[in-house]
């Protein structure tokens, strides 16, 4: 038995299961277990293949090579944690009467659901299923960032589906026109839209067809990652939803996103051997990047700022695939992992706060240090990490990331020293009150689960400070099948 | 037959598009749901029309899936919806329908520019329809800026994505029947949730206009 199956089997159980008992007091830990068990099977699938290398599954129509194997694990892993750290949250949630059984019980499952969704779309070999895949985790993530039913999570949740589906459906043109293209060169009966055929006819698919699909993948896939000018339903998602959603939409639900342009920029540079896809990326990124920096500076709820950063650092990411080549590739992975740990211990962190004072208005919140020593340090130290200080594996990526750009996008580091400047210091400038002001709060009925957040931060330090070779050969690896 | 098929696939792919045009301007909500259910008949049409000339079974059963859910089940559904949110006659004002128009004449020439390329190359017998899908998923997104009520905004995402059906199936034969599958499952449990949450903004704004929705600004 195929430790995919598992991979992709313990969520959908988890969901359907989590459907008719969500709202059982052990609902909380059930959802734990079921994660766990998929974070396993996943480090099964991992070692496995790093190992042997890539492998199809299920005549040809799952693909895991040493890229998406490693985009599984991560999601499977802050997939775990949040559901550890979502445990004593929801707890809270329902004691002030935000959260109801049946309210619980959808809560549960669309999480798990979502999970699958994730894992489907980073392990299918097929185009089209990666376009399903995404639109229905953006069904159940609507569903979870609308569970409080208050008027501005509705209106979230109805932006946040109305612009990704529009966003979307620009992609399944881009996936139809693929599709054409393979029909040219592979015969309507061969046709496919399977990635590993695809990947290697590339060099005769036709470039004028394969260079609009691009232009419509990246357009619809780079809604949902979050790109100027389509990221509005990114901020209001974020900051309404149940904060461990935040955490997931944040630091995973983007990766799938990326990682989806990432297949089709393979692809789109085959068939058409120029630099059109990575300029393109290039543009969208430094955009993303140079627009949400001011926005960031602009904020008041702090989910919304946040959310803002996410924008900011998948710009960057999006950038630095789009400059290509082994090292701007290895930067683009590692950042995609560091951020992911990091924004999801920040959400975490940032969670407890708003649920202590009350509010998610940076002005009101004060003096966390005092309050609860631990949550305040794990704000203080996520911030620095994600702000990019050393020694924090996001000062790893970044450092990669500029020093490429200067050597050969010359033109492109002034704006991406000024956004970084930009958004370190007023994310610092907002965050250090909150920390260290004085306060009048108190403590929370239900001590808080800190542990991810530490786990997260350490994880993001040891990245910093030294990649384990076993590792590096995995990035490296990765980074290769990207080519650029 | 054959010797006719493409230019009667051409003749639907204009009903398509002229139901397209139908939606922009139609103000009756009710009419808004009969047009829609009308574009997802022509859209059968014409795959069934294709299925026979190409001898492809997989355009029977994408087109028997496109008429349980777009022409039967999901029209159905919308006319339940607005008799029990009692916006069943509700008309809406449309500022500038001749101004729309032309702007949506400006996006159906703009498609078929972009799509002229593309579709030259295309192995299928009604290829040069690629256009006309194109122009079906603009209009539909133009539909859904211009309109302010929850309902049409609704209908503009199925046109939408009925063009990109009509796309599928006349340039590729279809897409892998797994895909087709996947599509019509996401669109059907989508429609599902809107649904649903029409009921709950409904409750929580006393309106489903959607301008009322604009509390989440940036200052």
């Amino acid at each position: 038995m195929n430790a995919l199956f598992f991979v992709l089997g313990f969520p959908l159980l988890g969901g359907l299961v989590l459907a008719f008992t969500g709202h059982w007091p052990r609902a909380r830990d059930v959802n734990v277990v079921f994660s766990l068990g998929t974070f396993v099977a996943a480090c099964f699938m991992t070692v496995h293949v790093i190992d042997n290398g890539p492998q199809t599954v299920w005549d040809q129509q799952f693909f895991i090579d040493p890229l998406n194997v490693f985009l599984v694990t991560l999601t499977a892993f802050v997939s775990l944690t949040t559901a550890i750290f979502s445990r004593p949250y929801m707890r809270v949630e329902q004691d002030h009467g935000k959260m109801t059984p049946p309210r619980m019980r959808l809560y549960h499952s669309m999480y798990q659901l979502f999970s699958f969704t994730m894992l489907l779309g980073f392990t299918t070999n097929n185009l089209g299923i990666i376009w399903v895949a995404m639109e229905a985790a953006t069904l159940t993530t609507v569903l979870l960032v609308s569970v409080y039913r208050t008027s501005a999570s509705l209106e979230a949740a109805w932006k946040y589906f109305i612009l990704c589906g529009v966003g979307i459906a620009q992609a399944l043109f881009g996936t139809i026109l693929l599709y054409m293209a393979a029909d040219k060169v592979l015969g309507a009966e061969h046709a496919t839209l399977l990635w590993t055929s695809l990947n290697d006819v590339k060099g005769q698919l036709d470039p004028t067809i394969v260079t609009l699909a691009f232009v419509f993948l990246l357009i619809g896939y780079g809604t949902k990652v979050g790109l100027v000018p389509l990221h509005s339903w990114l901020p209001d998602a974020h900051a309404e939803g149940p904060t461990p959603v935040s955490a997931v939409l944040s630091g995973l639900l983007l990766n799938v996103a990326m990682y989806a342009v990432l297949r089709c920029k393979v692809l789109t540079d085959g068939a058409l051997g120029t630099q059109m896809a990575g300029q393109l990326m290039m543009g969208f990124g430094l955009l993303s990047v140079t627009v949400a920096a001011f926005f960031l500076s602009r904020q008041k709820d702090v989910k919304r700022m946040f959310s803002y950063s996410s924008i900011e650092h998948m710009g960057l990411i999006t950038f630095a695939f789009g400059m290509g080549g082994p090292v701007a590739n290895f930067a683009g992975l590692l950042h995609m992992t560091v951020h992911s740990l990091v924004k999801s211990a920040i959400f975490f962190t940032v969670g407890h706060a708003t649920q202590k004072a009350g509010t998610q208005v940076m002005s009101e919140i004060r003096g966390l240090i005092t309050v609860n020593p631990t949550v305040g340090w794990g704000l203080m130290l996520g911030v620095m990490a994600i702000l990019g200080m050393p020694p924090f594996g996001v000062f790893a990526s970044e450092f990669l990331i500029l020093t490429t750009a200067m050597r050969e996008q010359p033109w492109a580091a002034p704006f991406l020293f000024l956004a970084l400047g930009v958004a370190f210091a007023s994310i610092l400038a907002r965050v250090l009150p909150m920390v260290f002001g004085d306060t009048t709060l108190k403590a929370l009925a239900h001590p808080p689960a800190l542990l991810p957040v530490f786990v997260h931060l350490v994880l993001a330090l040891v990245l910093g400070l030294y990649i384990p070779p076993y590792l590096n050969g995995w990035y490296v690896q990765a980074a290769s099948m990207l080519g650029g | 037959m054959i010797a006719f098929a493409p230019q009667l696939i051409n003749l639907f792919a204009t009903l398509i598009l002229l139901l397209s045009f139908a939606m922009i301007s139609q103000r009756r909500i009710v009419s808004l749901i009969n047009i829609f259910a009308m574009q997802g008949m022509a859209l059968v049409a014409a795959s069934f029309l294709l299925g026979y000339a190409t001898h492809q079974t997989d355009l029977y059963v994408s087109g028997a899936l496109t008429l349980v859910l777009k022409v039967i089940f999901i029209p159905w559904m919308l006319h339940r919806l607005i008799r029990k949110l009692n916006v069943r006659w509700d008309v809406e004002t449309l500022l500038n329908i001749p101004t729309t128009m032309l702007v949506g004449i400006a996006l159906v020439i703009f498609s078929f520019s972009l799509a002229l390329p593309v579709s030259r190359l295309s192995h299928s017998i009604a290829g040069g329809s690629l256009g006309i899908a194109l122009a079906c998923v603009l209009l539909s997104f133009m539909m859904m800026i211009t309109r302010s009520k929850a309902v049409p905004q609704v209908i503009g995402f199925l046109s939408m994505e009925n063009g990109l059906i009509f796309a599928a199936t006349t340039v590729t034969n279809g897409m892998p029947m797994i895909v087709e599958f996947g599509i019509a499952l996401d669109v059907l449990v989508g429609v599902l949730i809107l649904g649903v949450f029409m009921f709950q903004i409904r409750e929580k704004f006393d309106s489903l206009d959607i301008h009322n929705l604009e509390t989440l600004k940036e200052d």
